[in-house]
């Protein structure tokens, strides 16, 4: 265990270092930030002034040298637009962003799992059959018109829940989260299960096909034929197999919901971290990007390092030790 | 169900819509990102429009943007190079210490100070060499050389309480520092979601109609306008033009309009003798750069169907330009009229110049920062094609598009100028102007054009305080540099807001949304 964690962490600091200086060179290369955040009004002098304000006139490896000493002590620069640190602005966001991932991923599992073991268990059924095209429309739809679909008709010709933004928030542990108000649950339902729509359509296909496959095996028969109940043998044996496909892959999706939600936070203007990289981007606000990409790494690395956990619970065959990366 | 019940029934439904926003309440969706709520930080026009409803000015600006007292009662020029401002006496700020010129002494000595400004609000303080307080309420301000624009640059920035003098960003953001004399109070601001204001009662001016404003960022046109037609918002701006029509035909929903100060035109390489992207049909070099021949640049502008465009692509929400700002606007010329299409005078005068096969350019757009910009360029491509200049259009984000531009990179591209000052002295110096770094003349100028006699109009122009002798010489530079063609002009936008029904706005040239404008319509 020890030697795993010693030799994931090594691994973690060399991807970080490489990221860092792909974004830097990478978003030099673009542009320069000043020619948008400057007023066009402004005259040459106070051009060059904004530029040496925001330490663009030194040369690239130079640049890059401070925000790496800075970075060492913790300090992952100040964002160009906002002046604030760069950290602390994706901190800010980052409950809106969790808030909706954990509840998109609620939502997928908890409608994707029993409908992907009901089309696993009866596949020639009605219910089975149109679970399956259903999950297709899942996989097909594009994001962005689902999103608008749904503003339509539940808050413009329905007007059941609100089309933008997020709810009231309340101080929790110091985290502004909308969960715990009546008005934050109205704001997340739309855009919660335009996010959970694709991986839904994922975890029903999985399950189904891990149900299929384990149902024909012989610890199944073995099972019956010892006489346990088949609730007992499908939600305790089969249900325990077919998960470690599923764990593996919602692990990868967690962190891909939360780092790049972009498109469903923009549509329905939710105020979290998805929404900031492009607005970030758009604006070449360097210091965020590069301690966003930085950040999503690190949950990247620390993601997989669960799902690894994860599988020697539910598989107690796999060794930790003997995992190689 | 009996008369009784539906009416009940009734009752009942309105008094649960009332619930859910107050009366008074307006929530505005806007299109654009605010960065601070420090006043002095970023001169962005969103971080300005958000700041009018918390800070005053020593001058404010109209819907039309012609000048208005706000906090400076009257002003004059009581010699070339001083100018005197009388100061509204009392006016209390937000926490209700007393409005003086101490606040403007300190506001004026902050805003250099700012620390990491991306766009500081230097550029409208920077004239200013001496401030003399005379009295409490009046006080003075020197420049070396004499400045008529100084009101006009005294509407630029926001008045703060000198006790904030050294506050830094964050105290403004968290609201400590935001203590203006505006109309509202800051009550929230959330970055990069909304920004919460609530009506100060000691507003010196006239009293808003909505209590509580919500500003929320909405920066995806599509969810903007879902966002007013689930009623989530009463009010909208930057109109999609796509779903203009659309909302014009929906009771529910108002639209009001007005063409705005900012001109889409092109603007060509005039300077060097090779320019990276003319080149003959066949790409091989041309011996001269034909875009420094006057005849070839009028050539281009008569090949434009201005009509057409404003027609087909910019559906309707652009009006034809004739030169650098709408007639309305200070200092603008009468005699310049919108170049008439004529392909076939096009031609002949291009075939004079000695270009009568037409040579090949490239235009370069920016695809994400005017409304239509990509399609704008494209049609002009295929205008210019037409007379036999084979142009390519290049379009791509903005982020990359100015700096490579303003490394002259470019020799023939589409641009967007806004007049923040609302005269025309703005785009003559910052467009047309000899590019001079010391003078801070020509920063926009990226074809480098350059012509003594506009020179030599603007400078005088900007030397002289009376304002009918100095509209009359920008109206004069404004003609020699369209006379020369130093630009092509192509149209002014129009600004759409669009409203819930019950709601009306007055539109603003200057494309800000404020809560003051917004008024409880009749039914």
């Amino acid at each position: 265990m020890t030697v795993f964690l010693i030799r994931r962490l090594m691994q973690a600091v060399v991807v970080l270092f490489a990221m860092s200086l792909i974004v830097f060179v990478g978003v030099y290369a673009i542009g320069n930030p000043i020619d948008i955040l400057i007023s066009p009004e402004a005259d040459q002098l106070e051009r060059e002034r904004a530029i040496h304000a925001l330490g663009l006139d030194l040369p690239l490896w130079e640049q890059y040298f401070v925000f790496l000493q800075r970075a060492l002590t913790g300090d992952l620069g100040r964002s160009f637009a906002f002046g604030a640190p760069a950290l602390q602005i994706i901190v800010e966001r980052m409950p809106a962003t969790l808030e909706l991932a954990v509840a998109a991923m609620g939502i997928s599992i908890l409608v994707g799992i029993p409908l992907g073991m009901w089309a696993g268990f009866r596949p020639e059924s009605f219910g089975g059959r149109a679970i399956m095209a259903g999950s297709i429309l899942g996989f097909s739809l594009p994001t962005f018109w689902v999103g608008l679909m749904l503003i339509m008709v539940f808050a413009v010709h329905l007007g059941w829940l609100p089309s933008t933004g997020r709810g009231e928030t309340v101080e929790v542990l110091g985290l502004q989260l909308s969960i715990f108000t009546w008005n934050g649950w109205t704001h997340l339902l739309l855009p919660a299960f335009n996010l959970a729509l694709f991986k839904m359509a994922l975890v029903i296909r999985l399950t189904r096909a891990g149900m299929r496959e384990n149902l024909l095996m012989d610890y199944v028969k073995f099972a019956r034929a010892k006489g346990l109940s088949p609730g007992r043998v499908i939600f305790v044996h089969v249900l325990k197999n077919i998960m470690i496909p599923v764990v593996t892959i919602l692990g990868l999706e967690l962190g891909s919901v939360i780092a790049f939600a972009v498109v469903t936070e923009t549509i329905f203007s939710w105020p979290g971290m998805g929404k900031l990289i492009i607005d970030s981007i758009n604006q070449l606000d360097r210091p965020v990007i590069v301690a966003y990409l930085l950040i999503t790494v690190s949950m990247f690395i620390f993601i997989n390092f669960v799902v690894d956990i994860l599988y020697s619970v539910l598989d107690p065959r796999v060794r930790l030790k003997e995992m190689k990366s | 169900m009996s008369i009784f019940a539906r009416g009940a029934f009734v009752m009942v439904i309105s008094a649960v819509s009332a619930g859910t926003a107050g009366a008074a309440d307006l929530t505005i969706g806007l299109g654009g990102a605010v960065s601070a709520m420090d006043p002095h930080y970023h001169n962005v026009a969103t971080n300005n429009m958000v700041n009018r409803h918390i800070f005053g000015r020593l001058v404010d600006q109209d819907a039309k943007q012609t000048l208005m007292p706000d906090l400076a009662e009257s002003w004059k020029a009581i010699d070339d190079t001083t100018w005197e401002f009388k100061l509204r006496r009392g006016v209390k700020f937000h926490d209700g210490s007393d409005f003086d010129a101490k606040d403007v002494v300190a506001t004026l000595k902050r805003i250099p100070s700012v620390v990491n400004a991306p766009s500081s609000f230097r550029i409208f303080t920077g004239q200013i060499t001496e401030t003399v307080v005379v009295d409490s309420h009046t006080i003075r301000l020197k420049t070396a050389t004499p400045f008529p624009l100084m009101p006009v640059f005294m509407a630029g920035f926001a008045i703060i309480s000198d006790e904030f003098e050294t506050a830094t960003t964050d105290d403004f953001n968290s609201g400590k520092a935001a203590i203006g004399t505006g109309a509202y109070k800051l009550k929230q601001y959330v970055r990069g979601d909304r920004i919460e204001l609530t009506r100060y009662d000691g507003y010196a001016g006239t009293k808003p109609a909505w209590e509580n404003v919500t500003i929320k960022q909405v920066t995806n046109p599509a969810a903007r306008v879902a966002a007013l037609l689930s009623g989530d918002v009463q009010i909208i701006d930057q109109v999609p033009t796509a779903d203009l029509e659309r909302l014009k035909k929906d009771k529910k929903i108002g639209v009001s309009s007005v063409v705005s100060n900012r001109v889409i035109y092109l603007s060509m390489d005039t300077n060097r003798d090779q320019s990276p992207f003319v080149t003959a049909k066949d790409g091989k070099p041309l011996a001269k750069n034909p875009l420094k021949d006057v005849r070839v640049r009028k050539a281009m502008s008569m090949a434009i169907n201005r009509p057409a465009i404003v027609d087909r692509v910019m559906e309707k929400q652009a009006i034809p330009a004739a030169q650098f700002l709408p007639e309305t606007f200070f200092g603008t010329s009468k005699n310049l009229k919108v170049e008439k299409f004529d392909a076939e005078g096009a031609r002949k005068l291009l075939a004079e110049a000695g270009y009568k096969d037409g040579f090949a350019i490239t235009l370069h757009s920016p695809n994400d920062r005017y409304p239509n910009d990509e399609k704008i360029a494209q049609a002009v491509a295929q205008m210019l094609s037409r007379i036999g200049i084979q142009t390519k259009v290049e379009a791509i984000p903005f982020a990359t598009y100015s700096p490579r531009a303003t490394k002259l990179e470019f020799s023939f591209m589409l641009w967007g100028w806004g007049s923040g000052t609302g005269e025309v002295s703005s785009p003559l110096r910052s467009l047309v102007a000899t590019y001079d770094r010391e003078k801070g003349n020509g920063p926009s100028n990226r074809g480098r054009y350059s012509n003594p006699k506009v020179d030599e109009l603007l400078a005088t122009a900007l030397r002289t305080v009376d304002d009918a002798a100095r509209a009359k010489l920008l109206a004069e530079a404004s003609e020699a540099a369209i006379f020369d063609v130093a630009v092509i002009p192509l149209h002014y936008n129009i600004n759409n807001w669009a409203t819930r029904a019950g709601f009306s706005y007055e539109p603003r040239t200057d494309e800000s949304t404020l809560a003051m404008g917004v008024k409880a319509a009749k039914r």
